[in-house]
């Protein structure tokens, strides 16, 4: 299947005799953001297309130019066998590359490092184990639409099928999970393979490609020439959308008295967080950001009515269960924002523009689909409904306002100080937001914290928040948080972290520590897996079966989490009481040589509030327990 | 639910068809029958795939197979566009006594005998499920040992080509 150029031996005659030369290192940053080269670059090969002509080379040699001129800057990996001769030119390489100690943590970090740059991340496994460990990364990464690329050693392709050492079908294994992969058994085929891997991943729907490559694929000659030609007739991402679904969206929002614009993910993935403003400032609808999107609308902005879904605000939830229309941006209607989807927003038109058609009316029936790049689409809506209330007056939402800012003041976040007497989750995560500011990178794990986190943090722009969505994968926070602070290292990166996550991938630490990687990790310790015993308070009488964690207030204290932080060269805290929390925090952000972990000793009998409890309608939301806002104060 | 007939032009690269296979499992969609084989475009593939689903479900499979990278086209075939097949092969209990019984049999199928042995014989035919479904009905009082059945094959009436179009719009 090789589409590499034919190898010409008078073009071959001009090579230099020695190694292969060193690219020159651009500024790619402009050229490589994912999003930005649909429409105005030529060529689909990422990076700045430098011309190399043939040049007689290793597979290996080949992987590692290849990620050069696609214009990769940072790369976490492990090596391991069926990786080890791409690891040697790795080292001659002006590349970055992390040494991890666990490949999830590659994994997670190629995503933090995607997510806060817009660049495709990179992460590097050896076969069997070291691939099967990039799984859960790679599962998180396709269900939030991450774009990483994931190279996997693999053994001799003469022993493929053989149950040989440290063999495994990681391209079967992960097929479900990515968007596409590539087994690589030929080394002329590196170069394209490459450069449809970062296409892939890069563009459309974002997601993870794996490219898994035979050992002697590795280590056999090849001819590299760039840019490769990028052969995939079966791909063809609908970037604009189309004018008359546009035009009829416009109407649908002209005529609408109870408009929402219920905005996902896929706005901070197609950077259109300027466009999304624009377009809500014309149509003064209320913005509801879903947990994926948060900060991609500014929280103070007065037409942001909060996050929607099963601990949404009851602004944000009952926004989308009363509208009369849903103008859907890059969101998917997952069921944790959608609740009983029967239920769901039953009186509300759909409006849904999403670049997979896949996702338009799989959950719920879209009147007005539009397919394409919401970068594009939502200009040309908002131009459309400039044009559509010109003509047919701008919509009077006064009353629709007046109930949602009466829900605003009525049940606005809070939450209860607890009994026992020990700091509220909360108040540590909002502190921690409030003393960082806008400017800084918050990553959580999954769990109650995440949800705080989502709540209590204002955010006020995009690739601020990121956390495991979909996925709901704990142990994200401390790698993604990692690879966050090696794409944007001049900013404040926090991981808030639960008890229960950290103790999943804290051996990235060590990664931070010896890398100068100074993130700040906040473990809220609740001393519990808080999250489900959170629901075995509420749903199974309290029988707290296999929660207790042994880590807070009044415990062993196993592990305890300074003396772990001090093994692994972090500065070190515990936090215990409300009077300490600011001076904890304003020490944290002064330390900037090492990373920092704070232990947060917090109550185990905090909960997430508002709550939708699973299985019901979204109408009934709970602001405490047992306790549904009155609906009857409409009009 | 009613039967629907996905014709699918895709890459021929190793792996399409655990892509294709593995998609259904894992989204929950039933495939009735399978069939793949090579074109008249050097390293295209054609499968026909038998699915049971409602409207939005077969919307939601084909935008689905859509995303497969491997995946060219797919064009839904109806049973009055498109000429639909399939192949079977019959081994049918059938001694000195039944054979001639056998035989007509399939003569009024205008199946074939393809084996003969002194107790069985092979019969083969094609047709359209509802046909060969008679066929087997009919041999049934005969005793049937064996049967080997291929997927539905399909391609839409007249003189334009699934492939011709996927190409020129590549």
């Amino acid at each position: 299947m090789s589409k590499g150029s034919p190898i010409s031996p008078s073009l071959m005659a001009t090579k230099s005799a020695g190694a292969p030369k060193a690219p020159e290192r651009a500024d790619r940053t402009a050229e490589t953001a994912v999003g930005v080269d649909t429409a105005a670059t030529a060529s689909p090969v990422l990076g700045p297309n430098n011309v190399v002509p043939p040049t007689v080379m290793t597979g290996s040699q080949a992987i590692v130019r290849s990620l050069e001129e696609l214009g990769v800057d940072d790369i976490f990996g492990l090596p391991g066998g069926a990786i080890l001769p791409t690891y040697d030119p790795l080292m001659a390489s002006k590349m970055n590359h992390i040494l991890v100690r666990h490949e999830q943590g590659a994994g997670h970090a190629a995503q933090g490092y995607a997510m806060v740059t817009g660049r495709v991340g990179v992460c590097i496994a050896t076969s069997g184990p070291g691939a099967t460990n990039l799984v859960t990364a790679i599962m998180d990464a396709h269900m939030d639409s991450v774009p990483i690329v994931a190279i996997t050693g693999q053994v001799s392709s003469g022993v493929i099928g053989t149950d040989a050492f440290q063999e495994a079908d990681i391209v079967g294994i992960t097929m479900p999970i990515t968007k596409h992969s590539f087994l690589v058994t030929d080394p002329n085929d590196i170069p394209h393979v490459m450069a449809e891997a970062f296409h892939l991943a890069s563009t459309g729907r974002p997601g993870p490609v794996l490219v898994d490559v035979a050992k002697d694929a590795q280590q056999g000659q090849m001819t590299f020439s760039w840019p490769p030609k990028i052969d995939l007739p079966g791909y063809r991402p609908v970037v604009r959308g189309h004018n008359k679904q546009v035009r009829e969206a416009a109407k649908l929002i002209a005529a609408a008295s109870k408009p929402v614009l219920y905005v996902g993910g896929g706005v901070v993935k197609a950077h259109a967080s300027a466009e999304l403003r624009e377009l809500a400032e014309i149509t003064g609808a209320p913005v509801v950001t879903t947990l994926m999107a948060r900060g991609v609308f500014p929280d103070s902005h007065p037409q942001h009515v909060g996050m929607p879904g099963m601990h949404g605000t009851v602004s944000a939830v009952t926004a989308l269960q009363q509208s009369d229309l849903l103008i859907t941006l890059g969101a998917r209607f997952d069921d944790r924002v959608t609740g009983i989807l029967k239920t769901f927003a039953p009186n509300a038109k759909v409006i849904h523009a999403d670049i997979d058609p896949a996702e338009i009316s799989k959950n719920r029936t879209a009147d007005v689909p539009i397919v394409g790049s919401v970068k594009e689409i939502i200009p040309e809506l908002t131009e459309a409904v400039r044009t559509q209330f010109a003509t047919s007056g701008t919509p009077d939402l006064a009353s629709w306002w007046a109930f949602l800012n009466n829900l605003k003041e009525t049940y606005p976040l809070g939450w209860t100080e607890p009994e026992d007497g020990l700091s509220a989750p909360q108040r540590v995560i909002e502190r921690i937001g409030a003393l960082t500011g806008p400017e800084g990178i918050y990553v959580a794990g999954v769990g109650q914290h995440q949800m705080w986190a989502a709540q209590f943090i204002k955010y006020e722009r995009p690739h601020a928040w990121l956390n495991s969505g979909g996925a709901g994968t704990m142990g994200y926070a401390v790698p993604a948080a990692m690879g966050a602070k090696v794409g944007e290292p001049d900013r404040v990166v926090w991981a808030i972290d639960g008890d229960g996550c950290f103790q999943m991938t804290n051996q990235e630490l060590a990664t931070c520590a010896i890398n100068n990687i100074p993130i700040k990790v906040a473990v809220i310790n609740n001393s519990s897996l808080g999250m489900v015993r959170q629901w075995q308070t509420l749903f199974y009488e309290g029988r707290y079966s296999n929660t207790d964690l042994n880590t807070g207030h009044d415990t062993v204290r196993i592990p305890d989490f300074v003396k772990l932080g001090e093994a692994y060269g972090c500065a070190s805290f515990r936090c215990e009481r409300d009077e300490d929390i600011d001076a904890t925090i304003q020490k944290a952000l002064e330390i900037n040589d090492r990373p920092v972990v704070i232990d947060f000793v917090v109550s185990p009998n905090s909960m997430v509030w508002p709550m939708v409890p699973a299985g019901v309608s979204n109408d009934q939301i709970q602001v405490a327990r047992n306790m549904t806002p009155e609906w009857e104060e409409e009009d | 639910m009613s039967r629907h007939t996905l014709s699918v032009l895709v890459e021929d690269k190793p792996g399409v068809l655990t892509r294709v296979a593995s998609l259904f499992a894992r989204r929950a969609f039933n495939i009735n029958s399978l069939a793949v084989g090579p074109t008249e475009v050097p390293g295209m593939s054609r499968m026909t795939v038998v699915v049971d689903a409602d409207g939005d479900l077969i919307e939601q499979i084909t935008k689905q197979l859509n995303k497969l990278v491997n995946v060219i086209k797919i064009v839904e075939l109806t049973s009055e566009s498109s000429v639909q097949r399939d192949h079977i092969l019959v081994k049918v209990r059938a001694d000195a006594a039944t054979r001639l019984q056998v035989t007509q049999a399939a003569d009024l199928f205008r199946a074939s005998v393809v084996d003969v042995s002194t107790d069985s014989v092979v019969i083969e035919a094609t047709g359209h499920p509802e046909k060969l479904t008679a066929l087997l009905s009919v041999l049934e009082p005969f005793g049937i040992r064996e049967i080997v059945q291929s997927g539905t094959l399909a391609v839409g009436r007249g003189s334009r080509s699934m492939s011709d179009r996927a190409l020129r719009s590549a």
